[in-house]
This record gives structure tokens, C-alpha cells and sequence, in this order.
């Protein structure tokens, strides 16, 4: 008896158990959003009316245009902030750089409740003490995004760049362009897989984003996924499994397209060297 | 308005460190106008750290650099009339082949059909044309070689720096490409500086050589200079192979150094200073004869310690009286007595012409 096989063949097995248990609630949850019958748990046909009504339902209209605003907006800062800190971050050589990337990266590993609950006594206190400041509301939901959500941009933008070393930067000074030439021509284009998949990502994690919105909402904002997760403790109806299925499609899509980009390979050098 | 000189490039006492390391080291170099000049040396000497400083990548840390007749200490790169032909090409990936050969002409402004026809006609140059559309992941390593001289070459600096360019090619292809480079060179007539550890590189190509040795450089003349009269004995080592024989001088008369070795005394001509005390002597192994007997000046008996066939040579390394051992390269079956049927243990006599010694300093 062959000990690798059988090990290989407990390891896949393991595996598949493991899949199995992240994908099939949310096969089932997708299924019944097709379901025609009201009862969730009683499979008698397809319909896509449970779409139709979920669309049609003016607080979940309200609640996805909520949560499109500011995930596009985070996306939008974030992807410029993360960017510009991993261009800072990627060949400094300041004694900065490693203190700063650690707060950086604590943001992800740091439990998101922490975050927000921090987020939102600072957001409350920033309020009290300066007039200018948002109280709580979409902005400061959008605000806790950006925070978190740049890390992740840093991230990637940040391992392109260290990765892609500096010689063609010094090809086009050499050519006669200067700093900021090259940036444009060179140093731009080649990292720009990075950036959309970081954008994309950004974005995603706004959009399927519970806890952080929570924490830094006020009464009357209601985010898509708290949305749900507000009519969740009412019953599951087949209204929020359809809901949930959109939502579900368009964090994979983000996070596939994200992967993409990141893997391209467009712009390694010829010969493998940077 | 000013007056040109007849150097392109000048350092003056540069020193460069970079954190303790000594990369160069108070190093004076006039490239004059034109020529093919080589700097040479083993890994870790300063080679690429003087050639990044001229392009302007480094900055000394002492000492001054002229490009032509401008103080060149703290211009940038793009700010600088040399271009480089970088060791991996750093060709850009997301561009084609054109695009890269016309980079530069587009940073200067040239407008856009002009800087076509400029680069098509460095491609034409570099024997590239069909290749125009392509990606450099395209292309042959040697084709990628091509395509960075050519876009180096569109800009007709006044310096052209290389890099070791050869280094990531085969043997074949890199030979193709030494005659190519000197054809290039002889074609546009800009001055090169040419970093290489290969002496046999260094030694076809260029009009000069610059032997370095930990961030100097020990000697810097044309090739047969350096082969035939190395100025000490690391050059003497590094270019060709050479026996070296440590000794005293005893006397000099005639132009002619006598120094006791271990096995003997040898007879060197001297040109200019006299030579004195502890000295080196050298002998090149393909000046070393393999003859009958001991008839005559500069001869030595020896016993056969290895032979080794190099295609149409043969090595002979002999030990003489003393212990000490004499490598001699001879043509196979010449006119040098049996050579092809000598093994080891056999007993020979060696000889050398007179000017073949030639003085090192200890
Ligand atoms: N950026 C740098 N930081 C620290 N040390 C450096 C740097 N660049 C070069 N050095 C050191 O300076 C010395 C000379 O390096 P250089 O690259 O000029 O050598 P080289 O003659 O080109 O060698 P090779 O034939 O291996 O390319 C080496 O000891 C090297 O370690
Ligand atoms: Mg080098």
C-alpha cells in the first residue's frame, strides 16, 4: 500500500469537504433565489419574480444606489491614495518605510470590529470638536473604506513595483526623459494591472462591506448589506436570497477581474530581469 | 563657442564609496575622441560603478568628471549627451520595436515621421529591419541585443557606454557580435567605453584598454602594448597567461637587466628607469621553445611535468632544477624537436628569445 497515495487522496478529499462547506449554503441561497415557491425551503419551479420584486422594492433600490455611491468612490480614493503611498513606500529608503508599511498593514490584519468601533468614536469625537466634520453618515461610511481598503491597493501596487526593479526607469533617463516622463511612459503603464486590480478589489470590499458601515452609519443609512442582513433577522425570504445573489455575482466578478490583472503578464521585462 | 578637446570624457581623482565598500578609487581617465576603449577587470573592480557614473546613474564621491568640456558632477542622466547599452537590455516590454529605438528622439521633440525614418535607419544599422512591429519578448536574445544599440545609437551621443553587452549570449553569437559592435563603431564613429571581464573581448575590439584592479586601473594602453609589456603582474596575469620567476637584479648593462632566479639568472632588456632589487620576471609560454641542447643564451634544463593537447598547440608544463615550473605553448609537430611524442617524466631543454622577458614589479 502506497502511503503518498493515500495521503493525497485524504488531502483531496479533505479539500472538497472544505469547499463543500464554504460554496454550499451559497449554492443553495442562489438556487432558492429562483425558487417559486414562497417557502424557502420547498423547491417547486424556476421564476426570476423574486429578482423582479426585489427591484422593484423602493428601500432595496435605496440601499443598492448606497452602497454603488461608495464603493465607487472608495475605489476611486483608494486606488489614488494606495498608489501614491506604494510608489512612496516601494524603493524609499527613508527610516520611515518599514514603521509606515506596518501601520499600513495592520489595518488588514487588525479584527475589522476594532476598526470600527475605533472609526466610529473618532468619527463621533471629530464631529463634536470640529464643525467641519462630517458627522456620521455616508461620508464617514465611505471615510472608513478608504482607510481600510487602501491598505489592500498598497499591497499589490506596492509588491508590482518593488518587483519590476528599476532598470527601465534608468533606460528612459538615460533616452533623455525625465522624472516625470518616465513616470507617464514607463513607470505607469507597466504597473497599471496592478492599479485596476487593485481598484476592482477596493471596490468589492466596499460593496459587500458589513461591519465597518454598521459602525459608522447613522440611523437613516442603510447599506446594501445591511439591508440585508436587516430583513435576515426577520426571516429569510426568497426576496434576499435573490439579493444576495446579485451581490454574490458581483463580488466574485470584482475579485476575479481583480485576479486577472494581477497575474497578466504584459509587462515583464524580455528577459525575465527587471 | 568653446573649444573642443580631444577627450570626451575626463575623470580627475573620482572617488566613489558606497557605504564602507571602495568601489573606486581615486581613479584618472581621458577617453579620447573616438576610439574604442575597454575597461577590464575581474568582478567586484569598479567597472560598471565608473561606467554608471559617466552615465550619470552614480555620483562620485570625490574628485570631478568632464563630459567634453562640461563639469558633468550632479547633471542627471537625461541632462547628459551619452547613452547606455545596458547588460539585459532594459528594452521597454509594452512597446514595439520601433517605439523603443525612437524613444529618445521623442523626448527631444522630434516630430514624429522624422524620428521613423531616424529609427528605422538605426534598425537598418544594426541588421533589424522586418522586426519594426514586434515586442521585445519577441525577439532573440541576440535580436534584443541589436534593438538596444540601435536605440541607443539613434541618438548619436557623444559617448556610448556599454555594459558587458555580450554577456548574455553564446559563444558563436558573441563573436558575430564583436565584429559587428567594432564594424558599428568604425561606421558612426562614436567614441565607445566598453565594460567587459573577457580579455580575449577586450583584446579583438578596442583601440585601448583599461586594465582595473579594486577600483584603479593598473594600465591603460592599446592592446599589444598591454599584452607585451604589462606593467605589473596582475595585468601581465590577467591578459594571456605568463610564468613569472621572482628574483634580484644583479646587474644592468646594454640595456640588458641580468637577474639571479631560483633557477639561474635571466637576461631582460630594460627600456627608460633602471630596474632594481626584487623584482619579477615574465616570460609568455608560447615564447618558451622546447630545443636540443644547451648551446647557447637562455637555456634551461627541465623534466616534463604535464602535456596537454590544445588543438593544434600543445602545453608543456616542466619543472627545472630548482622545483620551480616553466608552461611552454608549442605548435604541435613543428619545427620544435618531437613535442608530439613527449610524455611525462621525459627530460627537455627550453629556451627563449631575448626580448621575450619582460620586467614586473614585485
Ligand atoms: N549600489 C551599490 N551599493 C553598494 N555597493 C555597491 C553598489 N554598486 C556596486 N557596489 C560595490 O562596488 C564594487 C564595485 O562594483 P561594480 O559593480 O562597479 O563592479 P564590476 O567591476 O562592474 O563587477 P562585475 O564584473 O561583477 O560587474 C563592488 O564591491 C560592489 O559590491
Ligand atoms: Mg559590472
Amino acid at each position: 500500500m502506497n502511503d503518498s497515495a493515500t495521503r493525497r487522496r485524504l488531502l483531496t478529499g479533505w479539500g472538497i469537504l472544505v469547499l463543500l462547506f464554504l460554496y454550499l449554503p451559497i449554492a443553495v441561497v442562489i438556487a432558492y433565489s429562483f425558487n417559486a415557491n414562497e417557502a424557502v425551503s420547498n423547491w417547486t419551479g424556476f421564476t426570476l419574480d423574486w429578482f423582479t420584486r426585489a427591484w422593484e422594492t423602493p428601500r432595496y433600490q435605496k440601499a443598492l444606489g448606497l452602497s454603488l455611491k461608495i464603493a465607487v468612490l472608495n475605489a476611486i480614493i483608494a486606488t489614488l491614495l494606495g498608489t501614491a503611498a506604494a510608489l512612496a513606500l516601494g524603493r524609499a529608503r527613508s527610516k520611515w518605510k518599514v514603521p509606515f508599511s506596518v501601520l499600513v498593514f495592520l489595518t488588514l490584519v487588525v479584527p475589522e470590529i476594532v476598526i470600527a468601533v475605533a472609526s466610529r468614536i473618532f468619527f463621533v469625537k471629530a464631529h463634536e470638536g470640529f464643525s467641519f466634520f462630517p458627522s456620521l453618515g455616508w461620508k464617514t461610511i465611505l471615510m472608513a473604506h478608504v482607510v481600510w481598503s487602501s491598505a489592500v491597493v498598497v499591497l499589490i501596487v506596492r509588491s508590482r513595483f518593488t518587483g519590476m526593479g528599476s532598470s527601465l526607469e534608468e533606460a528612459s533617463f538615460d533616452l533623455g526623459a525625465g522624472p516625470v516622463k518616465t513616470f507617464v511612459q514607463v513607470t505607469l503603464p507597466r504597473l497599471l494591472p496592478a492599479i485596476v486590480a487593485g481598484a476592482l478589489l477596493s471596490f468589492t470590499m466596499s460593496f459587500d462591506n458589513y461591519v465597518l458601515s454598521v459602525f459608522t452609519a447613522s440611523g437613516d443609512n442603510e447599506t446594501w448589506p445591511m439591508a440585508v442582513f436587516n430583513d435576515v433577522r426577520f426571516g429569510v425570504t426568497p426576496a434576499v436570497n435573490a439579493i444576495s445573489t446579485v451581490m454574490f455575482l458581483v463580488v466574485a466578478a470584482g475579485v476575479a477581474g481583480a485576479m486577472w490583472f494581477v497575474t497578466r503578464k504584459s509587462g515583464e521585462p524580455a528577459d525575465g530581469r527587471g | 563657442m568653446s573649444v573642443e578637446t580631444e577627450f570626451d570624457v575626463r575623470f580627475r581623482g573620482v572617488t566613489k564609496r558606497f557605504g564602507g565598500v571602495v568601489a573606486v578609487d581615486d581613479l584618472d581617465l581621458d577617453v579620447r575622441k573616438g576610439e574604442f576603449l575597454s575597461l577590464l577587470g575581474s568582478s567586484g573592480c569598479g567597472k560598471t560603478t565608473s561606467l554608471r557614473m559617466i552615465a550619470g546613474f552614480e555620483q562620485p564621491t570625490s574628485g570631478s568628471i568632464l563630459i567634453g568640456d562640461d563639469d558633468a558632477v550632479g547633471v542627471p542622466p537625461y541632462r547628459r549627451d551619452v547613452n547606455t547599452v545596458f547588460q539585459h537590455y532594459a528594452l521597454f516590454p509594452h512597446m514595439t520595436v520601433l517605439d523603443n529605438v525612437a524613444y529618445g528622439l521623442k523626448q527631444r521633440g522630434v516630430e514624429k515621421a522624422e524620428r521613423r525614418k531616424r529609427a528605422q535607419a538605426a534598425l537598418d544599422l544594426v541588421h533589424l529591419e522586418g522586426r519594426e512591429g514586434r515586442k521585445p519578448r519577441e525577439l532573440s536574445g541576440g535580436q534584443q541585443q541589436r534593438v538596444a544599440l540601435a536605440r541607443a545609437l539613434v541618438m548619436e551621443p557623444r559617448v556610448l557606454l556599454l555594459d558587458e553587452p555580450l554577456g548574455a549570449l553564446d559563444q558563436q553569437l558573441r563573436k558575430d557580435m564583436q565584429v559587428e559592435l567594432k564594424r558599428i563603431q568604425q561606421e558612426v564613429g562614436i567614441t565607445f567605453v566598453y565594460v567587459t571581464h573577457d580579455q580575449g573581448e577586450a583584446m579583438s575590439m578596442s583601440d585601448r584598454i583599461a586594465v582595473m584592479c579594486n577600483g584603479k586601473i593598473e594600465q591603460l594602453d592599446a592592446p599589444e602594448v598591454v599584452y607585451d609589456r604589462p606593467s605589473s603582474a596582475f595585468v601581465a596575469g590577467f591578459i594571456g597567461e605568463m610564468n613569472t620567476m621572482a628574483g634580484t637584479v644583479r646587474g644592468v648593462s646594454g640595456g640588458v637587466a641580468t637577474i639571479d632566479v631560483a633557477s639561474g639568472t635571466v637576461a631582460a632588456p630594460v627600456d627608460g628607469v633602471h630596474p632594481s632589487g626584487d623584482v619579477l620576471v615574465g616570460i609568455r609560454p608560447e615564447k618558451v621553445r622546447v630545443v636540443a641542447d644547451l648551446d647557447g643564451p637562455n637555456r634551461v634544463a627541465a623534466t616534463v611535468v604535464t602535456r596537454l593537447q590544445l588543438g593544434s598547440q600543445i602545453q608543456l608544463v616542466a619543472e627545472m632544477a630548482d622545483g620551480t615550473t616553466l608552461t611552454a605553448v608549442v605548435p604541435r609537430a613543428g619545427t620544435d624537436a618531437d613535442v608530439d611524442d613527449l610524455v611525462p617524466g621525459d627530460h627537455i631543454h627550453l629556451s627563449w628569445s631575448a626580448s621575450a622577458p619582460i620586467l614586473l614589479a614585485a
